[in-house]
């Protein structure tokens, strides 16, 4: 725990630099932090993107609470920050290694300043910071066999395609008998740059054993085809790998607070990257149930009325207002707005974007249940 | 109470799993046709194994070989209620009509398989090529392709050891004719009809033979030079006509004194002198009537010539044609299909002199044509049944049940009388359908024909045809008539079967009927929506034409398809029965896709894939109330149409002859076809298809196809007022609800009905819409127009809160008015992989109480299954395997009734009904009384005694002492009755013997005997 009271940050917007200090104990919310800066640097009115130089010089953003806490906490002890207006930000400044060449604050303002200046490879970019979202997670690692692997895949309302193609095929099994060969589902390609390649959880050759909770076995190619499209906006598919390394080797207890700086990528790769998967099972959602998903992950159906505004069915509480004038807008707000303070979360820090989703979810459930009535066959 | 409801209605569906079906509609593919006299009873056998037997409407049995293969021949067993067919694969059944709890059905009881003689003849050489069943109905000839003629005791289908092959008919055969040649198979076989122990034998090579049975000698010869088709008897049994490959006919005089004829009497080959093509079968029947020909045969009056083929082979080769001859009248009758067989109904009164033939029954493959030959001109004789439902192609069908008497009667009245049908046998003994069913059938050709759906037998009732509005090429009637006058043969068309449709635009595409009003919508291929009403006199006058357009100002598109249908200008003269009152076009003239009618509100709406109307036809002056485009700006196809004009004329041809070849397509072709099916799994296994995995996106092609509309009295815009209401589902999961202002009736002429947009959804998941209903605070649909004012139906609950059940083709859902709030839902896809295809609101009413009854959803699934849920609630009830998943075409076609049946195409000239209400069934019930004797066993045989223990059918025992005479045959006596048996394991079947204490002349093989002779006491 860093004993010092107030943490000294550098904040450089355009050519202006500030020095200031925070409460390091105490760092408040980002909102605040946010005003805080307008106010340091007097542009009460400027959209602000506020990027961060971590301990491997990474320019990283800091657009939440949890990002703006994990900054705080691993500033040691200056933490510099870096602020862009929006309209003119750079954001292939953002990513690893984006820093880590020149690691002088001078040669960081040069990066920064001169984005397009000399480099010899483009660095890996990280899209803006609003649009993290979950993309997919393995699921009820506890009641599966090791063997397993139950995914689930979100895509709502993303222009990113599923991206993967099933094929029908054989697999052993054991049975009483004997060995036995069963026909399967396997996945038979997966698109580049499709949802299934970039989680990469999912790959050539798994074969397929449950689809939302349902068995394929006994299910022909095209039945598994259409049961996978009917769930395609909320896709749990569980599989066989057939590549069995990288399977979760599970640990009697979890460390909570698991990934605070320890890996240069974690900030990011909860949701992008695959390698990650058996270093980091605490992003795994444990005792995950389709059925308390089902209602509220079901995409709702949208209702226009007469000549008004679009209303989602279902929760018209919890989003009035929200118009849509096209179904395929991505539902998911910023998380800004959405954090509570709800200190009963089990997540650690670094596992703010999935408890956001619970909250999300639990915010939604709310809402809906005041407005059931009894007796409706719509399960929480 | 909830629970009991619910037992209740499992009980309701519980008594039905059996899945009662009937099969109505012409037999697809049929090979052979029977006819037997006495019981007045029809069969038919199929390509694919079924006999089915028809008598008076309403009788009817099938059934179905073990073994898919061809049915070649049938042959009544006269009297007896038994039907003997031969197969494809040269095996001998026997089917016998029995009877159990007052109704009648069809087993087979026996089969047998001819025996090659081992090292002596081939396989092909025991091919059954003819049949003959001698009169008195205990002995089968059996003529082969190696010139054998067996015998079979029937009908135990025993061989009796007493084959005649050729040597022994070539020993009596001149030296010049012999020469060397064979005499190739067994063509025909014919009993002389007067003494029961001559038999004619017809060899290929032209050669027929007088066989005497009883002593193995050779009567008579006829040394005909010409390939040998067929032979018919004169009924006096002095002459005898066989019919040749060149098309000509021979007629032979009987003659005792002289043992070999080589020249017959005459010989005529009606459409010479240029080659013609073979005369497959001629029947000679004399009548009274005729006047006396004393040229050749002086003993004739006349006889009636009928003879298939034979026509001239460069002119009319392919023509299917049935020639009926009588002095100097001469009908061609010129068929669409082939001449499968034909009988002649006639006298068969061994006292009589004549035949006195009153009609002939022609089975072609794609229909069945009866003709009245007592009637001068020879008319035809519409059918009670065996209707071609695929005269023209059936491209849509719609049921109406509960069809109020009036409207009936009218429909009736406007279609064509019934006549007497000569085929009566039997009588149905199923009850009288307590109500009145319609079916609706529109078809390729722009005909909708009206079928009476209330029993079995679906008989044809009325036939409206929608192309004589439009202005078509096909009107060539006059030209026919015309050439008729001088043509050469003096053809004449038969049969109504017309697979090609002259122009494809006029298909019918939807239908519905208000059968309050009588107000009929009919929609096309060609965007034409035209709605008609029935009137009981005939009418002349113009038809008021609207065109809307669907695509309003979406501009950029353009469309390929083919041009709208012009309509005729002037006035038309239309028949008694349905007038058109107007006919609305849609712009661009794609297919309607979705129709529906209010008659109470004066109101249509329909759809293609460009969007949706309305339209009022009551104020027909004004153009349409209102349409939308549901067009996705990506959606290219939609716009261009599928195919361009010229490309589906092309289809269309080309589907027509894809449908005439598949017809054709034989057992052993079926056969290599499985074979390449099973060929092409393997070669799937070792190169598997993949099926991509995408979620559905707004721009999908046709996505806005509407795919349903409905009407409804309902709250749309609020709880508390309820009214007019239209509602739309598209292809892409969006609906559309519109609330409606209709004017009361009186001021229907004066305002206008209005139209403002309430609700749209948009499913989330975005698969096509397929139904929408609206039902009422009780959860029950709402009624038809018309029902609650005309106090037919109970009122609507209004007080309660409505909802709207929509069904996707994924999940069904029911959403609560006017909120749209999601209140139940049932994910099918999801959870079973299978996909709506046709779904329908069901009223099943309870087997003990007719007053309860329970509202289910029927759902058939792309896989086949039918699955029924309980509505609102949406739980699964049962589930039924329905029809195969891949029968695509079944699957189209399914169409439910409201009270729980359904109807698919099994093939495209029959519907299956099905039956999934307990109460609700639909099953040929009929009765046929046969005069067949009862069935004898031989329970010992004791050779020390020569006493014979014989056991009846319903266990009487009898034994008889036989005795030795001579030339090896066995005399019994019987002896009254006896008190002990004993039980032999191994029987041996007697056959018909008669029951009156005495047994009549009996024959049987035994083992060490060659035959036993039951003598009468």
């Amino acid at each position: 725990m860093n004993r010092n009271p107030r943490e000294p940050s550098a904040v450089e917007f355009g050519a202006e630099f500030r020095r200031f200090s925070l409460d390091r104990s105490k760092p408040g919310k980002f909102d605040e932090f946010y005003g805080l800066l307008q106010h340091v640097h007097r542009i009460p009115n400027v959209d602000l993107l506020v990027g961060y130089a971590d301990v491997h010089g990474d320019l990283l953003p800091i657009n939440n609470d949890g990002n703006y806490h994990k900054a705080i906490t691993t500033a040691a002890p200056l933490l510099r920050l870096f602020l862009q207006r929006k309209e003119e930000a750079d954001y292939s400044a953002f990513g690893t290694e984006s820093l880590t060449r020149k690691k002088t604050p001078a040669a960081l303002a040069a990066v920064l300043l001169r984005p397009d200046g000399n480099r010899k490879k483009p660095p890996i970019i990280i899209s803006l910071p609003q649009d993290f979202r979950p993309v997919s997670s393995i699921i009820d690692v506890d009641i599966l066999p090791e063997t397993h692997r139950r995914v689930r895949l979100y895509k709502h309302g993303q222009e990113k395609p599923l991206g993967f193609y099933i094929r029908d095929g054989s697999s052993v099994r054991v049975t009483p008998q004997g060995l036995e060969k069963v026909p399967g589902i396997f996945i038979s390609r997966l698109v580049p740059g499709g949802l299934a390649e970039s989680t990469g959880l999912l790959a050539v050759n798994d074969e397929v054993l449950e689809v939302n909770g349902i068995e394929v076995a006994g299910k022909s190619l095209d039945q598994v085809t259409d049961m996978m499209i009917a769930n395609s906006h909320n896709l749990i598919i569980t599989v066989k790998p057939a590549n069995q390394r990288n399977n979760i080797v599970r640990r009697g207890g979890r460390d909570a607070s698991g990934s605070s700086g320890r890996s240069s990528d974690s900030g990011t790769s909860f949701y992008m990257a695959s390698n990650a998967i058996a270093m980091t099972p605490s992003h795994i959602i444990q005792n995950f149930r389709p059925e308390e998903e089902e209602d509220s992950e079901d995409e709702e159906d949208l209702v226009i009325e007469g000549g008004g505004a679009a209303i989602p069915i279902g929760h018209v509480a919890a989003s009035a207002g929200v118009t849509c004038s096209m179904p395929s807008l991505p539902r998911y707000e910023p998380h800004l707005n959405l954090r509570t303070s709800n200190g009963g979360m089990a997540a650690s820090a670094s596992m703010d974007t999935v408890s956001h989703k619970d909250q999300d979810m639990e915010v939604q459930a709310v809402a809906r249940r005041s407005l059931e009535e009894d007796g409706t066959v719509i399960t929480l | 109470m909830k629970i009991l409801r619910f037992l209740f209605f499992f009980c309701s569906f519980g008594a039905t799993l059996m899945f009662q079906t009937v099969e109505h509609g012409f037999p697809n593919q049929p090979s052979a046709l029977a006819y037997d006299p006495q019981l007045q009873l029809m069969a038919i056998g199929t390509k694919s194994g079924a006999i089915k037997v028809y008598g008076a409407p309403g009788v009817e049995f099938t059934g179905l070989h073990k073994d898919t293969a061809a049915v070649t021949q049938i042959h009544f067993l006269s009297g007896q209620g038994r039907i003997l067919s031969l197969l494809d694969d040269n095996s001998l059944h026997l089917w016998e009509i029995g009877g159990k709890e007052g109704h009648s059905y069809l087993e087979e009881v026996r089969s047998f398989s001819l025996p090659g003689r081992p090292g002596i003849e081939s396989t092909s050489a025991t091919r059954v090529t003819v049949l003959l069943l001698k009169l008195n109905l205990d002995l089968l000839c059996v003529g082969t392709e190696g010139g054998g003629v067996h015998f079979l005791q029937l009908p135990t289908f025993s061989l009796l050891d007493r084959s005649l092959f050729h040597d022994e008919v070539m020993q009596s055969a001149p030296e010049e004719y012999k020469c060397g040649k064979s005499l190739g198979p067994v063509e025909a076989l014919q009993e002389h009809p007067q003494q029961a122990e001559k038999i004619l034998i017809g060899y290929s090579r032209g050669l027929v033979v007088l066989w005497d049975l009883n002593t193995r000698h050779v009567d008579n010869l006829f040394l005909g030079k010409q390939q040998l088709e067929s032979l018919v008897w004169e009924r006096s049994g002095n002459t005898f006509v066989s019919s040749h490959s060149d098309g000509g006919y021979l007629v032979w005089t009987v003659n005792s004194s002289t043992p070999c004829t080589h020249q017959p009497t005459t010989s005529t080959i009606p459409y010479g002198p240029f080659p013609c093509k073979a005369v497959n079968k001629i029947l000679w029947r004399t009548t009274e009537t005729g006047c006396v020909n004393l040229i050749f045969i002086p003993l004739l009056r006349a006889p009636l010539v009928l003879l298939s083929g034979g026509m001239p082979r460069a002119s009319y080769g392919d023509r299917h044609c049935l020639t009926i001859l009588q002095d100097s009248t001469h009908v061609t009758l010129d068929f669409t299909s082939r001449v499968i067989d034909f009988f002649t109904v006639h006298c068969i009164d061994q006292e009589k002199e004549y035949d006195d033939p009153t009609s002939l029954v022609v089975l072609l493959e794609e229909e069945l044509v009866v003709i009245d030959l007592a009637t001068p001109g020879w008319p035809t004789i519409p059918s009670p049944y065996l209707a071609p439902l695929h005269s023209s192609a059936i491209t849509c069908s719609y049921h109406i049940s509960n069809v109020p008497s009036k409207l009936w009667e009218r429909i009736i009245t406007a279609g064509q009388s019934q006549s007497d049908w000569p085929i009566c046998g039997g009588r149905s003994v199923a009850p009288e359908s307590k109500q009145k069913e319609l079916l609706l059938t529109g078809h390729e050709d722009g005909t909708v024909r009206f079928w009476d759906a209330s029993g079995v037998s679906l008989q044809p009732l009325y036939k409206l045809s929608t192309a004589n509005i439009f202005q078509t090429d096909c009107d060539h009637n006059d030209s026919l008539t015309q050439a008729g006058e001088e043509e050469w043969p003096p053809f004449r068309k038969v049969g109504c079967f017309d697979p090609y449709s002259d122009d494809p635009r006029l298909g019918i595409q939807k239908i519905c009927l208000c059968k309050y009003s009588g107000k009929l919508v009919v929609a096309g291929t060609a965007g034409q929506v035209i709605v008609m009403y029935l009137s009981d006199e005939k009418s002349d006058h113009m038809i008021d034409v609207a065109t809307v357009d669907l695509l309003q100002d979406r501009e950029g598109f353009t469309w390929k398809g083919h041009d709208r249908l012009p309509p005729k200008t002037g006035s038309v003269v239309f028949a008694p029965g349905f007038q058109p009152v107007v006919l609305v076009q849609c712009i661009p003239p794609a297919a309607v896709t979705a129709v529906t009618l209010h008659a109470e509100w004066n109101l249509i709406a329909f759809g293609t894939s460009h969007g949706f109307g309305l339209f009022d036809y009551h104020r027909r002056d004004v153009s349409c109330l209102f349409s939308r485009c549901t067009l996705h700006p990506n959606d290219s196809l939609a716009m261009e149409g599928p195919l361009s004009r010229v490309k589906s004329l092309k289809k269309s041809l080309r589907q027509s002859f894809r449908r005439i070849r598949k017809s054709r397509v034989s057992g052993k072709k079926r056969a290599v076809q499985e074979a390449n099916a099973q060929l092409a799994e393997q070669d799937a296994e070792m190169a598997p298809v993949q099926r991509r995995i995408e979620a559905r996106s707004a721009d999908d092609s046709l996505s806005g196809v509407v795919r349903c509309l409905c009407f409804a009295d309902t709250f749309l815009r609020d709880g508390t007022h309820h009214g007019p209401t239209m509602w739309a589902g598209t292809n892409s999961g969006s609906v559309y609800a519109y609330a409606l202002e209709v004017p009361s009736q009186e001021k229907f002429s004066e305002q206008s009905v209005e139209a403002v947009l309430g609700k749209e959804i948009q499913l989330m998941h975005r698969a096509p819409v397929v139904s929408i209903a609206v039902l009422d605070g009780r959860g029950n649909p709402l009624p038809e127009p018309y029902e609650v004012s005309r106090d037919l139906a109970k009122a609507p609950d209004m007080q309660g809160s409505h909802s709207v059940l929509i069904a996707s083709e994924e999940q069904f859902k029911v959403f609560m008015l006017p909120k749209v709030s999601a209140k139940t839902k049932f994910k099918l896809t999801a959870h079973e992989g299978c996909r709506v295809r046709k779904v329908a609101l069901v009223t099943f009413t309870s087997v003990s109480s007719e007053e309860y009854c329970e509202n289910g959803l029927v759902c058939l699934t792309n896989l086949g299954d039918i699955h029924v849920f309980s509505v609102p609630a949406l739980r699964p009830q049962v589930r039924y395997d329905c029809i195969r998943k891949e029968d695509i075409s079944g699957i189209a076609s399914c169409v439910f009734t409201k009270t729980g049946q359904g109807f698919y195409l099994i093939s495209p000239s029959e519907y299956e009904r099905f039956s999934l209400s307990a109460r609700v069934i639909t099953e040929p019930l009929c009765q046929v009384d046969v005069d067949r004797l009862h069935d004898l066993t031989v329970l010992r045989y004791s050779k020390l005694s020569h006493c014979l223990h014989l056991q009846f059918e319903h266990n009487e025992v009898f034994s008889c002492v036989i005795k030795i005479c001579s030339s090896k045959y066995l005399q019994a006596r019987m002896k009254l009755p006896v008190r002990w048996f004993v039980a032999r394991r191994k029987h041996f079947i007697l056959g018909p013997v008669a029951r009156q204490g005495v047994l009549q002349h009996y024959t049987h093989c035994l083992k060490s005997t060659p035959a036993v002779t039951l003598l009468q006491t």
